[in-house]
């Protein structure tokens, strides 16, 4: 069968589970398909090939003697390089850990494995997920394949890369402040950020703890929800996972409330990701849902306090990156001191090593008061503004990221214009709430364009059903051809 | 010797290591002396990626010690981050609690000398220990052992409550045994288990306000504790004599030397950026379990004291000497619980022939044969005069090692006290015959050899005769001669 790489999950599963293909078909087709547009996307930083096809071998006998299959039998996919699957490398894209082989599962690894799925290799990010381009990658920068010219946006920068350019149906990326979101909306993808609590951290290399989250991007609803699904649910190795059963979802938004605040739609935003995101509101209007305006004042503040307790618990989380144990190592002959201060000012790159920075000033004896605790206070009042619109709607629809994607170098020296960017997407991890993306056109370059809609807590259902009416609406998502 | 015009004024802070079955935040075993770097896993390594999950063990063990040192329980609590580098700390920071510890605002009063003392308890919380470095210049360097990490310690801080190394040296041990009552803490001062920071001042009798205080720390036995106040005060006495400020430093405590050397001074006091550990959720102790630990707490040291010198009449030395120690108090306990025997003989043999014999064996009471039964048999046998206490030497000796009865023991050994009047009479009666110049001497007043003439009757009567009525029947027989 031809292009079996390009199909989605949920036609591969079909597929398989009609034995028409085995899945070392599929595996190989994947295996070819990246060797062959892996130099231009530059989507990974290592290939599992071998182990992959010797799972696809395994799967295949599962399935040939009768034996009962895991949900993503046979079907290949991808994992973020911040999230270890044993005896592999984890390197979080950083030359600290370049060489840092993980010696155990994370247990959304240990899921995939249960599900037997086939892991094909490790996509590349923004350094310890800090950037929103790809760029910030020590290792290997990954191209949008819409525009090679451009960003596939981040932190998931390689998720996003090797979905939309069809080398696998779909992956793993990881959120912490619009990580799957942004590259989504940039490269055209259907990307979910669970609810807090709904997917296990446990073995996801830490950005930052409180907000970080694993969830699934995919070319098709579908495939994003029949990969949440594998991997959502209580993990006693992570006191913060919550007992969770996902319900499934359907395609109908009759009557459902769709809250439009205002604050979303700012002058920040370009008027042509804005008319897309007012159309997507409209067909969705025209499908029965029923458009609320809400608000959300808080919003402003929402960036800096992001970036106030992220950094603050990423300064704490990559302390341990100090030469002794594991990664990296700086000069280890002259004294302690000269140990950290090398290991650390060689092992990380500049973004990271600002956001270090940032984060041990706002945790600072005597700035505490002022930043780190303010910053706790307004991530209250933002959960507090939402859960009261929510009283009004059932889901909130916004724009995903300001803009579409742009060209690298073009935003990498000013970082808070960087930062901007993320103004959509953060509110929804200070909040722990879930939120994803869906293609809704493209502009004039014709770059993608996503909105985002946000639903209430352990509510995917609601925004999966959103996300599928539009999908079914306007018959599927847009593929670029590779 | 302090100088008299001083007062000293000290604070401890013990870290008490928990003896739970596996470490706080991970499956590990916790354990003392096991080969390096074998008791651990990812997540106490501090691995990338791992998390910590608490160990609800330890929250228990914890709250059963703020109940014994009277604290309140915070039922909602959480817990943060210390961070700060160091190669024995393999995530950059410690998780303990900052400012909602488990337990706080509690007490504990201690005997010192015929006072009873109560000690302000500021706080007791939960943390993690760290790992150990080993210093090895055959590998060149210093090696990390991180079987250490992640083992639950409790750090009870107490209020400047107390005035003398002597109190300090109290209140440590008081700590030690109620860690050992309530059966949460090995306690052993040499394994490192219990260790203590020391925070001394001085100031002028009379003074109210506090002086500045210093930190030592590495002060990790009792004489330690004792010899590094005692040391740190003449100090600061000294440098305050010379018309010098005491500025506030940590120093460290060298034992073989028996001085403490400056570690850091308060300008190069480390700023940990405390702040709430987001991978622990604040947690909840519900009210019932509180209760349930509360119910579950033995009867502890002080309160036994009191207990022993009021309801048994024993002296303080002795209560305090049974109570202070778990294995004894258990033992005399448990025989007078039987209701069948002296208080008072029983503290005697407690403390004298078995302490002895436990000490030569380098065991505890509990380890040996002797049962309570036949100890408090035997010691009624005395209390009726069936026995005297040298023939209660003998029976000892069997049933300290065999499970035989005392009854028996006499019997089969002949063993027997004789009370029988005209028998003891007889003997009586011969020693008088043969010892005239002692009746002189005692005639004349010198009324000791009264122990000499009936040492002579017991000898006679292979030690079986009833030492009173000897004695009775002697200073009759020479006030009748």
């Amino acid at each position: 069968m031809d292009k079996l790489y390009s199909l989605s999950a949920t036609s591969m599963k079909e597929l398989l589970d009609k034995k028409e293909v085995s899945s070392v078909e599929i595996t190989k087709s994947v295996i070819d398909r990246i060797e062959k547009t892996d130099k231009e996307i530059n989507a990974y930083i290592s290939y599992n090939f071998e182990n992959a096809l010797k799972q696809a071998e395994t799967v295949d006998e599962k399935r040939a003697k009768g034996e009962t299959v895991g949900v993503l039998a046979g079907i290949p996919v991808a994992v973020k390089d911040n999230i270890c699957v044993k005896n592999l490398k984890v390197t979080c894209a950083s030359k600290m850990l370049e060489n840092f082989v993980a010696p155990y599962n994370a247990t959304v690894v240990e899921k995939l494995y249960a599900n037997d799925a086939i892991i094909i290799g490790k996509t590349t990010m923004d350094e310890f997920a800090m950037g929103s381009s790809g760029e910030n990658s020590a290792l290997a920068i990954a191209k949008n394949p819409w525009d090679t010219q451009r960003v596939p946006g981040g932190s998931s920068s390689g998720s996003a890369a090797t979905v939309a350019a069809s080398q696998v149906p779909f992956a793993l990326g990881s959120d912490t402040g619009g990580s799957i979101r942004q590259p989504s909306a940039l490269t055209g993808l259907v990307g979910m950020k669970p609810t807090y609590g709904a997917v296990s951290r446990y073995g996801l290399v830490a950005f930052a703890s409180s907000l970080d989250q694993i969830g699934p991007m995919a070319r098709t609803v579908d495939d994003t929800a029949m990969l949440f699904g594998a991997i959502c649910g209580k993990d006693n190795k992570d006191a913060t996972s919550k007992n969770y059963t996902f319900e499934g979802y359907t395609d109908s938004v009759k009557g459902m409330r769709i809250g439009v605040p205002k604050e979303y739609y700012g002058e920040g935003v370009n008027p042509i990701v804005k008319e897309k995101v007012y159309a997507a509101l409209e067909t969705l209007k025209a499908q029965g849902a029923e458009i609320v305006d809400i608000t959300l004042p808080s919003t402003d503040y929402a960036l800096s306090a992001y970036y106030i307790i992220a950094c603050a618990e990423a300064a704490s989380n990559l302390g341990r990156y100090d030469g002794v144990k594991c990664g990296y190592s700086g000069n280890r002959t002259a004294g302690l001191d000269e140990m950290y201060e090398s290991t650390r000012s060689e092992g990380f790159g500049d973004e990271v090593k600002r956001r270090i920075m940032l984060g041990t000033y706002v945790l600072s004896s005597g700035y505490y008061d002022a930043y780190y605790k303010r910053a706790k206070v307004l991530q209250q009042s933002i959960a507090k503004e939402f859960e009261d619109a929510f009283k009004l709607c059932d889901v909130i629809l916004t724009p995903t990221s300001p803009t579409t994607s742009f060209k690298f170098g073009e935003k990498s020296s000013n970082p808070v214009e960087m930062y901007a960017g993320d103004i959509c997407t953060v509110t929804v991890n200070i909040a722990g709430l879930p939120g994803i993306n869906v293609p809704c056109g493209f502009d004039s370059n014709n770059l993608p364009i996503g909105f985002q809609i946000i639903g209430k807590k352990f509510r995917e259902s609601d925004i999966l059903t959103v996300a599928k009416c539009y999908e079914n609406t306007v018959g599927g998502f847009a593929v670029k051809e590779f | 010797m302090i100088n008299n015009n001083y007062e000293i004024v000290v604070g401890l802070e013990v870290h008490a290591e928990l003896s739970t079955k596996t470490k706080i935040f991970c499956g590990c075993k916790n354990e003392f002396g096991a080969e390096v770097n074998t008791n651990v896993c990812p997540v106490c390594m501090g691995l990338p990626g791992t998390l910590p999950v608490l160990n609800k063990q330890v929250v228990e063990y914890a709250i059963k010690m703020g109940h014994a040192l009277n604290c309140n329980i915070n039922r909602v609590t959480k817990q943060d981050r210390k961070n700060y580098f160091y190669p024995d700390l393999p995530k950059a920071y410690q998780i303990s609690q900052f400012d909602i510890p488990l337990c706080e605002k509690g007490y504990l009063d201690i005997l010192v000398g015929e006072d009873i003392r109560r000690i302000g308890v500021t706080r007791i919380h939960i943390e993690e220990d760290t790992g150990k470095l080993i210093h090895a210049d055959e590998f060149g360097g210093t090696l990390a052992d991180y079987n250490r990490c992640g083992v639950p310690l409790i750090e009870i801080v107490s209020e400047p409550d107390i005035r003398s190394a002597e109190e300090a040296k109290a209140y440590l041990e008081t700590i030690r045994t109620i860690l050992l009552y309530l059966g949460i803490s090995d306690a052993k001062m040499q394994e490192g288990s219990i260790r203590c920071d020391v925070n001394v001042s001085v100031r002028k009798k009379g003074q109210t306000e506090f002086n500045t205080r210093v930190e030592m720390k590495n002060v990790n036995s009792f004489s330690a504790v004792y010899n590094a106040i005692n040391y740190e005060a003449e100090r600061q006495i000294e440098e305050i004599e010379k018309g010098n400020e005491i500025s506030q430093e940590t120093r460290r405590w060298d034992d073989a030397l028996g001085k403490n050397f400056i570690l850091r001074s308060k300008e190069d006091a480390q700023d940990y950026r405390y702040f709430p550990d987001p991978d622990l959720l604040t947690f909840v102790v519900p009210q019932e379990k509180v209760d349930e630990l509360k119910a579950q707490q033995p009867e502890l040291p002080v309160q036994k004291i009191f207990r022993y010198i009021n309801d048994f009449g024993l002296s303080r030395t002795d209560a305090e000497t049974i109570a202070l120690s778990k294995d004894k108090a258990k033992f005399f306990d448990e025989c007078m619980a039987l209701k069948k025997c002296d208080a008072k003989l029983l503290s005697n043999w407690v403390l004298g022939e078995i302490t002895r014999i436990a000490n030569e064996r380098r065991c505890e009471i509990a380890d040996l044969t002797l049962s309570v039964e036949n100890l408090v048999e035997m010691i009624s046998l005395i209390e009726n005069k069936t026995i005297s206490n040298a023939a209660a030497k003998t029976v000892f000796e069997v049933i300290v090692d065999k499970d035989e009865k005392p009854t028996d023991i006499v019997k089969e050994k002949g063993l027997a006290q004789i009370s029988d009047t005209s028998a003891l009479q007889t003997i009586v009666d011969t020693v008088l015959a043969n010892n005239e110049k002692a009746i002189a001497d005692y005639k004349s007043g010198k009324t000791n050899v009264l122990g000499f003439l009936v040492g002579q009757c017991m000898k006679q009567s292979k030690g079986q005769g009833n030492p009173a009525m000897f004695k009775e029947m002697v200073i009759a027989g020479i006030e009748n001669s």
